[in-house]
């Protein structure tokens, strides 16, 4: 059995210690909010918060996160008003909106350690996450704006 | 909260109970099907239409009233409306209903959109071509339209007064004279025992009163998206299910000759590896075979794919090596192909050499690459006559994989319940009924529920991929037309060949997809074609032949432009010509319209003309630029509306970096405009993929490439600021999924010719310089 924090939450798993942390999340706990894009941590499609940080959970063993804090789309605000998200529906950043969990933890982890983010470091830190709909130009935006919000704190 | 998505899969009740999202609960729910109680009659394209009264929860204090098969009303007041298409990003499940709501003159707040599942009754349910809201606009109106009028002769009833006395606003009928009113709930039971109108007798608005339609609502599903919340294909858990992972034939055709299983056994989580039907050849939309691991997780079943160890018997199709097929292409359109239009006389003209242009262009393979790669989950229940079989999926086409199913099965489609998933994506890839046949084959060996999903390599190695193509152009500057003697060439592998396995040449459908429409005046023109062989499966990816035609097109279009010595725009301009409306069938050629009417969907220059100069004031393209900067213009009319993109790049050291692009769109009346937007941003990364990055070659029959480390895909740091331009208009409404990429692809190329003085004919761009 592994213990782990998810979304403040110690769940325990039977599974074998190798597996992904995405497998465990869709799989053991239903947890379908983080989604499977590629498998080896190309497209973001993935993303959580690990003590904060944006981690891929496809290539993510369990066995590693014993001791960690994760957190998934549906742990990152009680009710879904992160200052992320408000933003990203104000924008109405998603179309099909597969990839935008992915998007959101990114842009998230994003401004825990830069909260006014640069043109230029919204494309190093999002461009691991793969939207095919082509949804950028509203994600900078929206991010831009949340980082706004941040300023006034 | 925002809005709760009345869909039959929520997170709530999707995730543990079967019987949750069965019919019989979405029944219960909505209202809407075989127990209702049938009073109505038809109206065209609808049929039959309904009207019924039942209960949901067994509340009858919640009676819901169905008004047709598309609308139906609680006593409450809360407004279920049917999207009978299928949602992949386009935003279709937002703008019927909102279209179905302005008839009805409905109030927003209390409208639902309910996803239809796989019913003939809906009418076509294929969702693609562009063509949801192009086709069915006028359909849904009279839906909406005849709802709202039973409303009114309901409350002119009670009223006793005439109908023409009364009129439905805001949710409410409101008696003119008196100003008493009453609400759609409160009309609902009485309006749904009434016989809907005849056809003719429906009224529609005027444009002028459109309140919804036009407006930027918010869809239906974006809180959920936001959340985390919406449930796609690959979301669907239920109870005792199987995951399956499938190894393919790596070559279509193939078969397994052997196999070993024993250490994907060992896996654990790993219950059982099935040997899937091995399907002859042509396989068209059905399964490829091969060998499925199932398991009670989804990486147990992928890492028991990785360990079967499987000898392949390549077959016939081990022939294709894309490079040299290419070279073919390339080589075969210098020579005349067969005629599909023509006019004047291009072959006895003696050409002069200074004055002519000659180029050919060539695109490779395109996969579809959806962010959620194909998903279906089936459970098989019962034996003989009473087999049922029901089905969660992302499907395009509803309806073909429910008879797909039906024939694999041996019983009636209407056995087969199929419900529609949201789509993280398609594009075209999940028109196909392929991985949801999978899923029934297998579920009805395990007698448990099986969801079979594609990982990241099987979506790339065995896609339905936009045909590897060349095109070649050649004209003789004219003054006063721009050009004239214009000679157009196209080889690509056809999409028919996918379903007899022997086609080799281009229907007239797949010529009028930005081919045989060049809607050019000059007198003499001769537009042909050439017979390529497959080997590996065609398919529709949005833009379709446009994608490679428009590419040609556009780019020679510009390189005249070059040597005439004038703006490109200029040359659009003179090429096109006259205000008219282009008769192609005058000029030989059936032009097929992609499907519409031409009193509705003229070949009009004049609005062509009008998208052209829209952009270029726009985007100031004609502002002169810096050293190694240069923009770069594209137009084509497809999918019947008008798009014209123009791209900012910068060239130095080899290196294209994508500066600003703009999109300038005439698709009629924009239903939602901001999702009119949002595709054409979404065309604009897509047409960046294609040109800058894209490309699937195929080595011995076997696809090189494997995930997105080497199927590239634009990412944000590639992504400039993007502008569209909506072009106000009342005409009817075009497409708007697939219009937007063609344009965008020489738009991109001349940019760079004009940056950098590099002519791109054969793409990707990153084969020549760096991206």
């Amino acid at each position: 059995m592994i213990t782990l924090n998810i979304n403040n939450t110690a769940v325990s798993l039977d599974v074998d210690p190798n597996m992904p942390l995405l497998y465990a999340l869709r799989d053991e706990l239903n947890l379908t909010g983080t989604k499977f894009g590629c498998g080896m941590g190309q497209c973001g499609a993935c993303t959580v918060h690990v003590d904060g940080q944006a981690m891929r959970s496809c290539i993510t063993p369990v066995s590693v996160l014993t001791d960690k804090k994760v957190t998934t789309i549906e742990g990152l605000d009680p009710a879904h008003n992160h200052p992320i998200q408000i933003s990203w529906r104000e924008y109405k950043v998603p179309q099909c909106g597969y990839c935008q969990a992915g998007q959101i933890m990114s842009a998230s982890a994003l401004l825990n350690t830069n909260p006014k983010p640069s043109d230029g470091d919204i494309d190093t830190y999002m461009s691991g996450n793969i939207c095919r709909c082509g949804t950028y130009n509203r994600i900078k935006k929206a991010i831009h704006s949340a980082a706004q919000g941040n300023s006034h704190e | 909260m925002s809005k709760l998505t009345a869909t039959p899969l929520t997170a709530d009740n999707a995730l543990f109970e079967v019987e949750n999202v069965s019919r019989r609960a979405f029944l219960k729910q909505f209202g809407i099907g075989s127990t209702a109680l049938v009073l109505a009659t038809t109206i065209p394209g609808f049929s039959p239409l309904l009207a019924a009264e039942v209960t949901r929860n067994g509340q009858l204090d919640k009676a819901q009233h169905a008004l047709n098969f598309f609308v139906s009303i609680d006593t409450d007041g809360r407004t279920s409306i049917v999207c009978h298409r299928s949602e992949m990003g386009q935003g279709v499940k937002t703008s019927v209903p909102q279209i179905v709501a302005e008839e009805l003159n409905a109030d927003w707040q209390q409208v639902y959109a309910v996803q239809g599942q796989a019913d003939h009754r809906y009418g076509p349910q294929g969702t693609a071509g562009s063509a949801s809201i192009r086709k069915q606009y006028t359909k849904m109106r009279k839906v909406g339209a005849a709802a709202r009028q039973m409303l009114e002769q309901a409350a002119a009833n009670h009223w006793q007064v005439p109908v023409a006395d009364v009129s439905a606003k805001e949710h409410f009928v409101i008696n003119n004279a008196s100003g008493d009113k009453l609400g759609f709930g409160e009309l609902a039971k009485a309006a749904s025992k009434l016989t809907p109108p005849a056809d003719d007798a429906i009224t529609l608005k005027h444009a002028k009163d459109f309140i919804l339609i036009g407006k930027d609502v918010e869809l239906f599903d974006q809180h959920d998206m936001i959340a985390g919340k919406a449930i796609y294909a690959q979301d669907i858990q239920l109870p005792d299910m199987l995951i399956a992972s499938i190894a393919r034939p790596p070559v279509i055709g193939g078969k397994v000759s052997s196999f070993d299983a024993s250490e994907a056994l060992k896996v654990r989580g790993v219950v059982k590896v099935i040997e899937l039907k091995a399907r002859s050849m042509p396989v068209s939309v059905l399964p490829l075979g091969g060998i499925a691991v199932l398991a009670t997780n989804t990486w147990a079943a992928h890492e028991g794919k990785k360990r079967l160890k499987i000898e392949w018997q390549h077959g016939e199709h081990a022939v294709l090596n894309t490079e040299t097929l290419q070279q073919q292409l390339i080589k075969t359109v210098s020579n005349k192909g067969d005629v599909a239009r023509t006019k004047g006389d291009v072959y006895s003209h003696s050409y002069d050499q200074e004055n002519t242009l000659e180029a050919t262009y060539s695109m490779p393979y395109q996969n579809h690459s959806p962010m959620e790669t194909p998903s279906a989950t089936a459970t098989v229940k019962g034996s003989g006559k009473d087999l049922t079989c029901t089905i969660w999926a992302g499907t395009q086409n509803p309806q073909w994989a429910q008879g797909l199913v039906a024939t694999e099965l041996g019983i009636k489609k209407e056995q087969v319940e199929l419900n529609i998933t949201l789509m993280g994506g398609a594009f075209g890839r999940k028109s196909k009924g392929d991985f949801i046949v999978e899923a029934v084959e297998l579920a009805r060996q395990v007698a448990k529920p099986v969801k079979v999903v594609w990982t990241r390599e099987d979506d790339i190695k065995h896609g339905f991929y936009h045909s590897i193509s060349a095109n070649y152009l050649k004209a003789e500057l004219s003054d006063e037309q721009g050009a004239d003697f214009w000679i157009q060439r196209l080889a690509n592998p056809p999409i028919g060949w996918l379903f007899d396995g022997k086609k080799k040449s281009l229907s007239t459908g797949d010529l009028s997809v930005g081919f045989g429409d060049t809607p050019f005046e000059m007198a003499n023109m001769s537009l042909e074609s050439h017979k390529a062989d497959s080997h590996v499966r065609p398919g529709w990816v949005r833009g379709v032949a446009a994608l490679n035609n428009s590419f040609a097109l556009g780019s020679f279009v510009d390189e005249l432009a070059d040597k005439a010595g004038i703006s490109t725009q200029q040359m659009w301009l003179k090429l096109i010509g006259s205000d008219r409306h282009v008769d192609l069938k005058k000029e030989g050629f059936d032009y097929g319209n992609y499907g519409s009417g031409f009193d509705t969907h003229p070949v009009d220059t004049k609005r062509m003309k009008a998208c052209i100069n829209h952009l270029c004031e726009q985007a100031n393209t004609a502002q002169p630029q810096p050293k190694n900067q240069g923009w770069g213009i594209g137009f084509l009319r497809s999918f019947g509306s008008y798009v014209a993109a123009a791209t900012k790049v910068n060239v130095e050291n080899g290196k294209v970096t994508v500066l600003e692009m703009h999109c300038a769109i005439d698709c009629g009346v924009a239903i939602t405009p901001d999702r009119v937007k949002a595709q054409m941003e979404g065309a604009m990364v897509f047409g960046l993929s294609i040109v800058l990055m894209g490309g699937i070659t195929v080595k011995n029959g076997q696809v090189e490439q494997s995930n997105f480390h080497d199927a590239m895909v634009t990412r944000i740091n590639q992504s400039p600021k993007m502008f569209v331009h909506i072009i106000e208009s009342n005409e009817a409404p075009g497409g708007v999924g697939e219009p937007g990429v063609p344009p965008i692809i020489p738009s991109i190329t001349n940019a760079i010719f004009k940056a950098s003085g590099v002519r791109v004919r054969h793409l990707p761009v990153n084969k020549q310089l760096k991206v």
